[in-house]
C-alpha cells in the first residue's frame, strides 16, 4: 500500500518537474513546480514528517510560488516566451548531466547500505513534540542565525527593488 | 514498507532534472525555479535518512534548508526586478556585467 502511494507520488512529481523544465512559458513552469512541491509534501507525509509537509506547503506553495508569479506578472515575459528550449544546443552540459545521473544511480544501487526496508525504530505519537524540543534545545543558535538571515534578506529585497531616485 | 533506495533514487532523478534546468535553460526565471527543485531533492534525502535511522537531525536540517531557500528567493527576485528595470532582458547570456 505504501509502495503504491510512493510510486504514484514519485512519478507525478517527476512528470511535473519535467514539465517545469520543458515548458516554454514561465507561468506554466511556475504552476508545474507548484504541483511538484505538492507531491513532494505528500512524500514527506509518507515518511512520517507531518511538520515538514505542512512547512513545505506553507513556505513553497504559499509564499515562494506566489512571489514567483507576482514577479512574472510584474516583468514583461513576452520576449522570453519566444525563447525555444533546444536540448541539443549545449552538448557538454548535456553530457555532464548524463554522467552525473549515471554516476549517482550506480553509486546508490551498488552500495548495500541503502537497501534497508524497515526503519530502525518505530516512531511514537509525540514526534512533532520531540522534534521541536530538539530544535529549540540543541539547535537554538542556528535557529536564531536563520532568523537573522531572513531579516537581512527582507531588508535586502526591499532595498534592491526600490526605484532609484534620479 | 518502502525501501530506502527508492527515496534516494527519487532524489537523484529530481536533482538531475533540476541541474538540467539550470544548465540548459536560458531563462533566468526558470533557472531560479530549477534551483528550488535542486534544494528540494536534497530535502527528500535528508528526511528519508532521518526517518530510516530514527534521527531528528534530518528534519531539522531540512527546516534550515527551507529557511535559507526562502531568503535566497527573496534576494534573487529583488536582483531580477532591478536587472529587468536596468537592462530589460531575461536571458542568461545577455547578463555579462561582471565579466570584466
Amino acid at each position: 500500500m505504501d509502495q503504491a502511494f510512493f510510486l504514484l507520488f514519485a512519478s507525478a512529481s517527476v512528470i511535473a518537474a519535467l514539465t517545469m523544465v520543458l515548458a516554454r512559458n514561465p507561468v506554466h513552469s511556475a504552476l508545474a513546480l507548484m504541483a511538484c512541491f505538492l507531491q513532494v509534501s505528500a512524500i514527506f507525509v509518507l515518511l512520517e514528517a507531518p511538520l515538514l509537509a505542512v512547512i513545505q506547503i506553507f513556505v513553497y506553495v504559499g509564499a515562494i510560488m506566489v512571489l514567483f508569479l507576482f514577479v512574472i506578472m510584474m516583468i514583461d515575459v513576452r520576449e522570453a516566451v519566444l525563447q525555444r528550449f533546444l536540448p541539443g544546443s549545449n552538448l557538454p552540459a548535456l553530457a555532464l548531466l548524463v554522467l552525473l545521473g549515471i554516476e549517482m544511480l550506480v553509486l546508490v544501487l551498488w552500495s548495500d547500505r541503502f537497501a534497508v526496508t524497515e526503519p530502525v525504530g518505530q516512531r511514537s505519537v509525540g514526534a512533532v513534540r520531540a522534534l521541536s524540543v530538539a530544535l529549540f534545545a540543541d539547535y537554538l543558535l542556528p535557529f536564531e542565525v536563520a532568523s537573522v538571515i531572513l531579516l537581512a534578506a527582507l531588508v535586502g529585497a526591499i532595498v534592491l527593488a526600490r526605484k532609484e531616485p534620479s | 514498507m518502502v525501501p530506502l533506495w527508492w527515496h534516494i533514487a527519487l532524489g537523484v532523478t529530481l536533482f538531475v532534472i533540476g541541474a538540467a534546468g539550470v544548465l540548459l535553460r536560458r531563462n533566468i526565471l526558470v533557472v531560479l525555479m530549477s534551483l528550488e527543485l535542486l534544494l528540494n531533492s536534497v530535502n527528500i534525502n535528508f528526511i528519508a535518512f532521518g526517518r530510516y535511522h530514527d534521527d531528528f537531525r534530518g528534519q531539522i536540517f531540512a527546516i534550515f534548508v527551507i529557511a535559507i531557500t526562502a531568503a535566497e528567493v527573496a534576494i534573487a527576485l529583488g536582483i531580477l526586478v532591478a536587472l529587468v528595470r536596468n537592462k530589460s532582458t531575461l536571458r542568461v547570456d545577455d547578463v555579462t556585467m561582471m565579466k570584466g
